[in-house]
């Protein structure tokens, strides 16, 4: 446990390197979060209320997105190019050496990353959203904790998607092309273009039951307090399950994936 | 030019050495882009008109900034690597060889998937012009052409400013992502969507609205939220030609500033 511990720690600690790019990335998102907020101006004055948000809960979910793109990962990035690189060039068989769980060490630093980019670049362009629009924050510092556990929540499903992508790896030598896939399923289905409430009939059932719908359409939920007693627990049951089993298939493959390195080196 | 053409020939190459991962990128690539106009297309499900426009206008306005910006992309988009090139030192094996620096950086992993943008772009402008109502006038045909180019050159000159500011701020790459990406993002809504102040910004400061938004507005027949003469939408020309200007100018104070790691 203290090792992982540390090793999150280390994850957190190297993006704060970065300061110069923290800082340039805050400024980016915080342009995209001003431009998209004028189009869903356009949209909810046309047509008021849709998808169950007014305008002010709809403009705190195109902030929501912003402070969190980077902290669930949603256009990929973090580990997963790194792992699949290590994959690709077979330094994956000295870390598989290490007296270390694989999957644990790179859950880790991951969560090390979130955490950091929760600061860094979260923090501020929702600050600006607050200072320029109008927004429906809640008051209670309940609902911030009950949105900080779902944030987690999400991070954790999250990683487990890319950890299955970069493991892709062992089998298709470059995983470019899944990680391109696999970005633009976080894209569309994590609720970032559009609210997943505002996806029209079938589609917008299956949006909120794929997994991606558990990076920011329910965090940005809870904190809208669109979810409370039993149905915060729903919604942590969601992300939960999602997260359980995607770990789990991540452990699968990655058994199968260590055999595969064995027999190559033998 | 010819150095531009040997290198990303090169990387034409290796990129074929694995089909399916090229196949699946440039797919990945085409719909990456045809997500945004899912969303808008998402938008028009439960909207007649966005800022006043109806769903063929602002496929076209989306149509001609994805083509422009995706030409771009094409040929400068490997420009935003330059910061970690500065970063390793591996900017100075570039210096070394009797080839522009320039062509060096912006050829570096060529990446033909991004052909998916340029023809996601197209196939929606093509539908804009299909089921627009545009009384097609000699001038109005001759101003696509000439926005679709000129926008590409605005856009590259912002990807060769954006590479010149990492000379300094090595890797500050993502603030030219505002512009480049952001500026498309922009440019794909009517501008009557956005506050006067942002229309201003990008009309006189850094002047995207010249990528589609002015010549599209007389194509469409519409008014410029600004109030600004009709003959306006025929500058683009000259404002990429500005731009492309003040970007080598850009270009060249970075390089002379550069000094290599000191590691």
């Amino acid at each position: 446990m203290r090792l992982y511990a540390a090793v999150a720690a280390g994850g957190f600690r190297r993006y704060t390197t970065y300061r110069i790019a923290t800082a340039a990335g805050v400024f980016t998102n915080t342009v995209f979060g001003v431009i998209v907020a004028y189009t869903y101006m356009a949209l909810w004055s046309a047509r008021p209320r849709l998808g169950g948000y007014d305008q002010a809960e709809a403009l705190t979910y195109v902030w929501l997105g912003q402070a969190l793109i980077m902290t669930v990962a949603m256009m990929g990035g973090g580990f997963e190019d790194e792992l699949i690189e290590r994959i690709r060039t077979g330094d994956i068989a000295i870390d598989l050496y290490r007296p270390a769980d694989l999957q644990l060490w790179w859950l880790a630093a991951d969560v090390g990353r979130a955490a950091f980019h929760l600061l860094g670049r979260g923090l501020v362009p929702l600050a600006f959203g607050a200072l320029a629009f109008d927004l429906a924050l809640p008051a209670d510092p309940r609902t911030w904790l009950a949105f900080l556990l779902a944030v987690f929540l999400g991070v954790l499903v999250s990683f487990s998607i890319r950890y299955l992508v970069a493991l892709s790896a062992f089998w298709l030598l470059d995983g470019a092309g899944v990680a391109q896939m696999a970005w633009l399923g976080g894209m569309f289905f994590s609720g970032m273009v559009l609210p997943l409430t505002v996806f029209p009939g079938a589609l917008g059932e299956v949006a909120r039951a794929l997994p991606w719908s558990a990076l920011l359409q329910v965090p940005a939920d809870v904190l809208l307090g669109r979810h409370t007693g039993w149905g915060l627990l729903r919604a942590y049951g969601f992300q939960f399950g999602w997260a359980a089993l995607l770990l789990g298939a991540g452990r699968v493959f990655q058994a199968a994936a260590t055999r595969r390195v064995v027999v190559q080196g033998g | 030019m010819r150095a531009y053409r040997l290198i990303a020939g090169m990387w034409i190459r290796s990129t074929m050495a694995y089909r399916a991962s090229f196949l699946m990128t440039a797919f990945g690539n085409f719909a990456a882009t045809a997500l945004d106009f899912v969303a808008i297309l998402l938008m028009f499900a439960h909207v007649d008109a966005l800022g006043g426009f109806t769903l063929p206008e602002v496929a076209f306005l989306y149509g001609a900034s994805g083509v422009a910006f995706g030409l771009a992309d094409l040929v400068m988009g490997s420009m935003e690597r330059l910061g970690r090139r500065v970063r390793d030192g591996t900017l100075d094996t570039l210096l070394v060889r009797p080839v522009p620096v320039l062509a060096q950086v912006a050829a570096d992993r060529f990446a033909l998937r991004r052909l998916g943008r340029i023809s996601q772009g197209l196939l929606v402008l093509g539908y804009a012009v299909w089921a627009l109502d545009i009384h097609w006038t000699p001038l109005r045909v001759l101003i696509v052409p000439l926005m679709l180019l000129s926008g590409a050159a605005i856009f590259s000159a912002v990807y060769v400013v954006g590479a010149a500011f990492q000379f300094w701020a090595q890797d500050a790459s993502e603030v030219q992502n505002s512009v480049t990406y952001g500026g498309n993002t922009l440019l794909q809504y009517p501008p009557t969507v956005f506050a006067k102040d942002m229309v201003r910004g990008v009309t006189f400061v850094v002047p995207l609205a010249f990528v589609n938004w002015l010549p599209a507005m007389y194509v469409l027949g519409r008014p410029y939220p600004l109030d600004l003469p009709d003959w306006l939408a025929f500058t683009p020309p000259l404002v990429a030609a500005g731009c492309c200007a003040l970007a080598g100018l850009a270009w060249r104070t970075g390089l002379r500033s550069y000094r290599s790691t000191g590691s």
